[in-house]
């Protein structure tokens, strides 16, 4: 009954590897978008003026309650009736950046809320303008709280890219399927995918740690 | 929607006039009235003592002047220009946040939990604004920091963190950070209230050199009631938003009119 091939585990690992190298590929695009978009959603919510702030916590509110995978088919299937045709990669990184995005502004928002108001006074006493003191001061010290919620949403992003398999992205969960179509077998191909993922989670969360604490530690905050 | 116009004099002109003036400043949170039409003018080179009970709306004058937070009524000036309010056709409206932040450069402050940037070292805290909004060069924002930091006594812990320094230590570099910027006048703010006892002298020393060395014009609120006494030149004591009483040292701590001066002091005096 456990039929176990070695033979095959070698015979598919080329194809796998390289479809591994996609998925960090896919994982570090979206993640890279999310921090940057991540940001002007938290900046953004921050202002004095209505007409951005409103409606950006409004679209932040919504990506967070709406599941990633309906994002992902919106953009790849109702952009078009819109005039947007985009191709896989660029879709499904839109549509992983934008849901990310939206996670990360909260926990930069808990990062910027946690620098105590004293900062912002002496900031403003020493005439520096908002744009420096958000660059110089705040940011700086919002990072290290900030950085075990970022940490985990991006192991989150990683676990979360075989969802671009829907819309036919091939990374490693879209290769694992073919393989297992094309010779009937699915047991070695998605215990490898679910290994590989394994290999690559547990040294990331690990390596994080670590960083935070020497983050800190540089910063000079304890 | 026009913006008011206030019709008080866009500048301050003549030989003798105040560094700082306070023109019936008033200040209220909601219902609450924390300064109540306050008039107060400091003179260049003055040492002023503000001293009263808590709730008294001593901090908030400082917070006021360094523009931490909006005036309801009234207009400060200092060094005879408005600092509340700019000129805008042949008036006076309120100022905006332009305004506001050219007018801070005249005054610097130091807040009782010292409030330097903690990722920052003590040296880069001191050239942090004078290179980014004075425009100095590094190598002059960083002499100028040293001879500071060496005036406080911190020269030594120049590259050290906050972390890393005790609360003196912080509150003497932050009074070299406000120097940096070559303040008119300097606001402390119960800048030794947050420190142990033994190492509020390094503070009230270094405070004290300013006053005899440097001349600056200095606002500071305290509870040290001896510091006052030994080093301003007015003490002014605040009670429900407004001024109780003012004078001489000598006159509010030897023989104070106002009963609520008297009953202040003498439970500030049994709880020491």
């Amino acid at each position: 009954m456990f039929d176990w091939r070695w033979e095959f585990v070698w015979q598919i690992t080329p194809r796998l590897v390289e479809a591994t190298g996609r998925t960090i590929l896919a994982a570090l695009l979206g993640y890279g978008i999310a921090m940057v978009l991540g940001l002007f959603f938290a900046l953004a919510q921050r202002t004095r003026f209505k007409l951005v702030n409103k409606p950006i916590r409004e679209f932040v509110e919504f990506i967070r309650s709406t599941p990633l995978i309906l994002q992902i088919f919106f953009v790849f299937y109702v952009g078009p009736q819109f005039g947007v045709m985009l191709s896989p990669w660029p879709a499904g990184m839109i549509a992983i950046g934008l849901h990310y995005a939206s996670y990360l502004s909260e926990v930069y928002r808990g990062g910027i809320d946690s620098v105590p108001k004293g900062q912002w006074e002496a900031a403003t006493s020493l005439s520096l303008s908002p744009t420096r003191t958000y660059y110089r001061v705040i940011i700086p010290q919002a990072i290290p709280p900030a950085f075990a919620g970022m940490g985990n949403y991006l192991v989150g992003i990683f676990k979360d890219t075989p969802m671009l398999s829907v819309i036919g992205v091939a990374e490693l969960m879209h290769t694992a399927n073919s393989i297992g179509s094309e010779h009937y077998r699915f047991l070695e191909p998605y215990t490898m995918v679910g290994v590989i993922f394994l290999l690559i989670s547990l040294p990331t969360a690990a390596v994080l740690r670590k960083a935070e604490v020497k983050i800190r530690r540089k910063m000079g905050l304890r | 929607m026009k913006p008011t116009v206030f019709h008080y004099p866009a500048k301050l002109e003549g030989e003798d006039i105040p560094l700082v003036r306070f023109h019936e400043v008033t200040k209220r949170y909601g219902d609450l009235v924390v300064l109540d039409s306050l008039d107060l003018d400091v003179a260049e080179g003055e040492m002023v003592a503000i001293i009263g009970p808590s709730g008294s709306g001593k901090t908030t004058v400082l917070r006021m002047l360094m523009a931490l937070e909006k005036i309801n009524d009234g207009i400060i000036y200092v060094d005879g220009e408005p600092l509340t309010h700019m000129s805008r056709n042949g008036g006076l409206v309120w100022a905006d946040e332009k305004h506001l932040r050219r007018q801070r450069l005249n005054i610097g402050m130091c807040f009782q939990h010292f409030n330097l940037f903690p990722h920052m070292t003590a040296l880069e805290n001191c050239i942090e604004a004078p290179v980014q909004v004075l425009g100095m060069s590094k190598a002059d924002a960083i002499k100028r920091a040293e001879e500071l930091l060496d005036m406080v006594g911190m020269l030594e812990k120049a590259h050290e963190h906050p972390s890393r320094l005790s609360g003196g230590q912080q509150q003497r570099v932050a009074i070299a950070r406000s120097l940096a910027m070559r303040p008119k006048v300097m606001l402390f703010d119960e800048v030794t209230s947050a420190l142990d006892p033994e190492v509020i002298g390094e503070v009230t020393t270094v405070i004290r050199k300013l006053v005899h060395k440097h001349n600056l014009t200095m606002l500071m609120v305290t509870h040290q009631m001896g510091f006052a006494k030994e080093i301003s030149d007015r003490v002014c004591f605040f009670y429900d938003g407004k001024i109780e009483e003012q004078g001489p040292p000598d006159q509010i701590f030897g023989n104070p009119k106002s009963e609520r001066t008297q009953q202040f002091l003498s439970a500030v005096l049994e709880a020491n």
